[in-house]
């Protein structure tokens, strides 16, 4: 020990050398909010003749290890809007904490106006938006999807953690921008596809797709959410991916111990 | 008002030498010429009403809303001077955000009665303020139940079965005690409270008002649904919100006619006086 009054408590230099003082004056800025930790992969949202679609599974991975199996993405905001989340799972509880506050603040007037989804769609694009200004983004990739309750008019829109948005009948975010929207884009390439696709069809496309992703995304998980929004509101539920076939497996090579 | 002269009343944080806070009692003489308000806390809700005086027929019915919506499952009457009315809604509505922030729950009743009421007291303690010039009903509910409370201008508060403030709390509250409030029905509580505002309002008969009234519930179909979402909200599944118009209107009836009853049995009853008389 130092017994010397300036250094009472230290370690002795001359025992254990210098204090390696040279981390407290980093010049670089701090990085430690700016990767995913916890993580959900994609979700889906397809738009139908009287309304939308969305899914996303309930895995939660850390890193490649499926760390948590029971995480709800999908959230409800009001009546007829429901916002899943990929990306960090953190950063998401704390985005479903701002909707929740501005849900409330927007009970203050009490004049029967409620929020819906293009209007929540907004919020969230400029909250992200601002994030990545302060380079301190929300890492999450995000669907928005709702119903226009008196017309029914479907609505579903993307925002990433950019503050990048667009909209089309079909949408995913994650590795379903990969896997699941080409299928999608069979079935709805455009608008006018939309008038066309009843609810059981976009269900069992949907369906369709979670499958696909089960199969090829490494942290996609078995069971899965689904909301449905239409003019009447929000019909939410659970569902695990049925009539597995793993026989494609056999064609894949490449990985492991194979001798041909 | 042996108090005017004397100097203590000129300043809050100075006691009168008999321990009196003058401003303080002050700013409960302007709570006493506020707006009927009432708060009942029944077996399954809590109500709030509260007598609003026209003052104007250029204003939109319905509009100046008395009665406040803290947080989905909160709602604060208050009576006496607006402007400190809507100081303290905003405080409270700031206090509930923060719990929710640090806790991840909806505050407790209790919890945001203290919270609201140390706020009010703070107010009596410093010369460069002046105490609230309002009664606050708080009503709510949480894991414990539905819950009211009313916190006065010294930041004193209480909770309660009934309570009444303003104008013709005198009257309210001696109707208040005839009703059986652990047994009472919301929906029984909504005819209850509309007869009690008008049977206050007999002082000054001659002018127009309004009934303004909410409940906090637990089953109201229509409102559930539009204020929450229910999947991952922070929310204890009780709700504030306006008591539907057609209820209001039939209880503003149905209290009307009673009343008007009342009158005509006492002024047959004086009819048939005066007949024997002759």
């Amino acid at each position: 020990m130092n017994q010397h009054p300036h250094g009472w408590g230290r370690p002795r230099d001359d025992v254990y050398g210098a204090y390696d003082s040279s981390y407290l004056n980093s010049t670089q800025p701090v990085t430690h909010t700016q990767r995913p930790i916890v993580t959900g992969t994609s979700v889906l949202g397809v738009k139908f003749q009287d309304g939308v679609i969305i899914a996303a599974d309930n895995i939660a991975s850390y890193g490649s290890l499926a760390r948590y199996d029971n995480v709800e993405r999908l959230l409800q905001v009001g009546t007829h809007t429901v916002v899943g989340a990929g990306g960090d799972m953190s950063d998401m509880q704390y985005l479903h904490l701002l909707l929740d506050n501005l849900l409330i603040k927007e009970q203050y007037p009490a004049d029967d106006h409620h929020l819906h989804a293009p209007q929540v769609h907004s919020y969230i694009s400029r909250v992200l938006y601002q994030r990545r200004n302060k380079f301190d983004p929300l890492w999450n990739s995000i669907l928005t999807a709702g119903a226009d309750p008196n017309t029914s008019e479907p609505f579903l829109s993307y925002v990433d953690l950019r503050g990048t948005t667009f909209s089309a009948p079909a949408l995913a975010t994650g590795f379903g921008a990969h896997l699941a929207v080409p299928i999608l884009r069979r079935h709805v390439p455009d608008e006018a596809a939309v008038k066309d696709l009843t609810r059981e069809d976009a269900e069992k496309l949907v369906d369709e797709c979670m499958k696909v992703l089960w199969y090829r995304d490494a942290r996609s998980g078995v069971t899965y959410s689904w909301s449905v929004i239409t003019k009447e509101g929000v019909e939410t539920g659970s569902k695990k991916i049925e009539n597995q076939s793993w026989k494609f497996a056999e064609m894949i090579k490449g990985y492991g111990a194979q001798n041909i | 008002m042996t108090s005017i002269g004397t100097g203590y009343d000129l300043s809050n944080s100075v006691f009168s030498p008999d321990g009196r806070n003058f401003q303080v009692e002050y700013a409960q003489k302007a709570v006493e010429n506020g707006a009927t308000t009432i708060g009942l806390r029944c077996k399954d809700g809590v109500i709030l009403a509260c007598e609003k005086l026209i003052t104007s027929k250029l204003l939109v019915p319905g509009s100046n809303k008395r009665i406040s919506t803290i947080d989905r499952h909160l709602g604060i009457a208050t009576s006496g001077l607006i402007p400190d009315g809507k100081h303290f809604i905003n405080r409270a509505r700031d206090e509930s955000i923060s719990w929710r922030r640090n806790f991840k729950e909806s505050i407790p009743v209790a919890s945001l009665a203290d919270r609201m009421g140390s706020y009010a007291q703070a107010y009596t303690l410093y010369s460069s303020v002046r105490p609230f010039g309002v009664t606050a009903i708080i009503a709510g509910a949480d894991d414990d139940g539905p819950g009211l409370y009313m916190i006065e201008p010294s930041g004193l508060y209480w909770g309660y079965f009934g309570a009444a403030t303003g104008k013709g709390r005198q009257a309210a509250k001696s109707e208040i005690e005839k009703l059986n409030l652990s047994e009472l029905s919301l929906l029984q509580a909504v005819k209850e409270a509309a007869r009690i505002i008008y049977v206050a309002h007999d002082d000054n008969k001659d002018k127009e008002f309004e009934i303004e009234m909410t409940w906090v519930t637990r089953d109201s179909g229509k409102a559930t649904a539009a204020v929450t979402g229910s999947r991952g909200m922070i929310w204890n599944g009780w709700v504030h919100e306006d008591v539907p118009r057609e209820l209001v209107e039939e209880a503003a009836r149905e209290a009307k006619k009673a009343i008007e009853e009342d009158d005509d049995e006492e002024e047959g009853q004086k009819a048939e006086k005066m007949d024997e008389d002759l």
